[in-house]
């Protein structure tokens, strides 16, 4: 067995996982609470620490002295492992995304699997579970009409997700994610083909599939990770707080963490897929090829891009979330099924026409 | 790695058991779903991450989703009193131990079987997976595809055509 293998990927899961995603989720908490009282003209938590940032240790404290209960009525087993389900998917899928190009000459990617996206889809799909075991084993009706929606939201959303990335694999003809965005740092990122051979006519004709993929995908991540527009799951105006509504403590906050660690990885793949990963614009410091190693200097530079670049996409969900209502239960399905499905598998062919007969 | 083989092993037989003995119907989809898991990491340690990724996206994912929402819409109270009767449990013992013997006896007279085929990875400068099934199935097996894709196609119309028979 390869224990230098093993060794790094362990240092590796725990800072990435374990320093930077979680600290993460817990400061785009204080985040939310901070930006939404910017946009309300109020304060919002600014007494713990300056300006408020020891405010989640302070929640983390309340959320684990909090009384865990259990009600009486609850399917006990699954009721305590739905929590569980909800954070271990969203962490997961962490394991395929580039954070970083290379530092003292190892790749900053957990696992370099070449099936990238394909394994983020297929992970996160498996964070349905949380929410409708949650839903089912509370055992009381509000909880159960959010499991219910949530189910059918996320299968539905989910097509339209898939399908949204197809063109860009098809472009840059690779699954592999730190492919992908080595391709983006040659050539101009997807949605900035300003450098590379993306300055062609062929180049900026793909712009067009690429920016009404770039709009399924983002409206679809929202939906998946039932952010404000689609929140219909734990709508409190019609279902109390949804699945979770019979949920309190540490518990609660797991709930409350996955669904933000979903985010995260969300806007992490939105980066990667769209913006250049890592990479920073006009090709400046990027290495020569996929093998080439970098200064460690570079690759430092290179994951505080990374990281720089998710930090505006979460602020760009937490602007959505407090700027737009939220719409009809009929109306997000209807937007699933009929608009973005079909515009996706045209965009599909478009790319395909375009791929094939401009040179 | 072969300790990895018998834990994901391991987990796809207790969740392929599961599946018969839960009396609870949740809890049988659940064996499922861990039985599928395990199969898909069976998958990936022989280096065939798309079917791995396709097993878990497609039946962890999607249809076991679907079943499960059908499941929790049923009431399972009855489901859950039920008990095994004699004569279900020894015909499910019957035919599954018959299949067992049949398949030992078909696997035991396959004799390439115990040969050791070189990992996908480690063939001369092989394509990752996925370009490897994608390119066999637009140009070898074109066909096929296409007609699986027309039948998917009428499946999707009937069942759109059967469902939407009594709202008019």
């Amino acid at each position: 067995m390869d224990w230098t293998f093993l060794a790094l990927s362990v240092v590796k899961i725990i800072g990435l996982v374990f320093l930077v995603i979680l600290p993460m989720v817990a400061y785009s908490v204080w985040a939310e609470r901070r930006v939404s009282a910017a946009i309300q003209d109020r304060v919002g938590p600014n007494r713990v620490g300056i300006a408020g940032l020891l405010q989640p240790m302070a929640d983390g404290l309340k959320f684990i002295l909090k009384e865990d209960f259990t009600p009486d009525h609850v399917r006990k087993t699954y009721y305590w492992m739905a929590p569980a389900l909800t954070m271990i998917p969203a962490l997961l899928t962490c394991a395929v995304l580039p954070f970083g190009s290379r530092l003292f000459g190892e790749k900053m990617v957990i696992a370099d699997l070449d099936v990238g996206p394909l394994f983020v889809f297929a992970i996160a799909s498996l964070s349905v579970y949380g929410i409708v075991l949650a839903g089912w084993a509370s055992n009381s009706k509000y909880p159960f009409f959010g499991g219910v929606r949530s189910t059918s939201q996320m299968i539905s959303y989910e097509i339209a997700l898939g399908l949204s990335i197809v063109p860009l694999l098809m472009i840059f003809g690779t699954l592999n994610l730190g492919e992908i965005v080595q391709y983006q740092a040659e050539n101009g990122w997807a949605l900035l083909p300003l450098w590379g051979e993306s300055l062609s006519l062929k180049g900026f004709l793909l712009f067009i599939p690429i920016f009404i993929s770039f709009i399924i995908f983002m409206t679809s991540i929202f939906a998946e990770t039932n952010r404000l527009p689609f929140d219909l799951p734990e709508c409190e105006t019609e279902l109390v707080a949804g699945y979770h509504t019979e949920y309190s403590s540490m518990k609660f906050a797991l709930f409350f963490l996955g669904e933000y660690a979903a985010m995260i990885i969300g806007s992490g793949l939105a980066v990667t897929l769209f913006f250049g990963g890592w990479s920073l614009p006009f090709g400046w410091l990027a290495p020569e090829s996929i093998e080439a190693d970098v200064p460690w200097w570079q690759g430092l530079i290179h994951i505080g891009v990374f990281f720089g670049k998710v930090i505006a996409i979460i602020l760009f969900f937490i602007w959505i979330r407090w700027s737009l209502p939220r719409f009809r239960y009929d109306q997000l399905m209807r937007l699933g099924w009929i608009f973005f499905f079909e515009i996706a598998v045209i965009n599909v062919i478009l790319t395909a026409v375009i791929l094939i007969w401009v040179k | 790695m072969t300790f990895l083989f018998y834990i994901f092993a391991a987990l796809a037989l207790i969740g392929g058991i599961g599946v018969v003995v839960n009396k609870n119907p949740v809890s049988s989809a659940f064996a499922m779903i861990l039985s599928f898991l395990g199969l898909a990491a069976l998958f990936i340690q022989l280096d065939a991450y798309l079917v791995g990724i396709l097993q878990i996206l497609v039946y962890a994912g999607a249809i076991m989703v679907l079943f499960l929402f059908i499941i929790m819409l049923l009431d399972i109270e009855d489901e859950e009193g039920r008990r095994f009767g004699f004569f279900s449990t020894a015909g499910a013992i019957v035919v599954a131990g018959g299949l067992l013997l049949v398949l030992s006896g078909v696997l035991k007279r396959f004799e390439d079987g115990d040969k050791v085929l070189k990992p996908l990875k480690a063939m001369a400068d092989a394509p990752s997976d996925v370009r490897q099934v994608g390119e066999l199935l637009f140009t070898t097996y074109w066909f096929p595809v296409q007609i699986i894709g027309i039948l998917l196609l009428v499946s999707t119309i009937g069942v759109v055509v059967l469902s939407k028979r009594e709202l008019r």
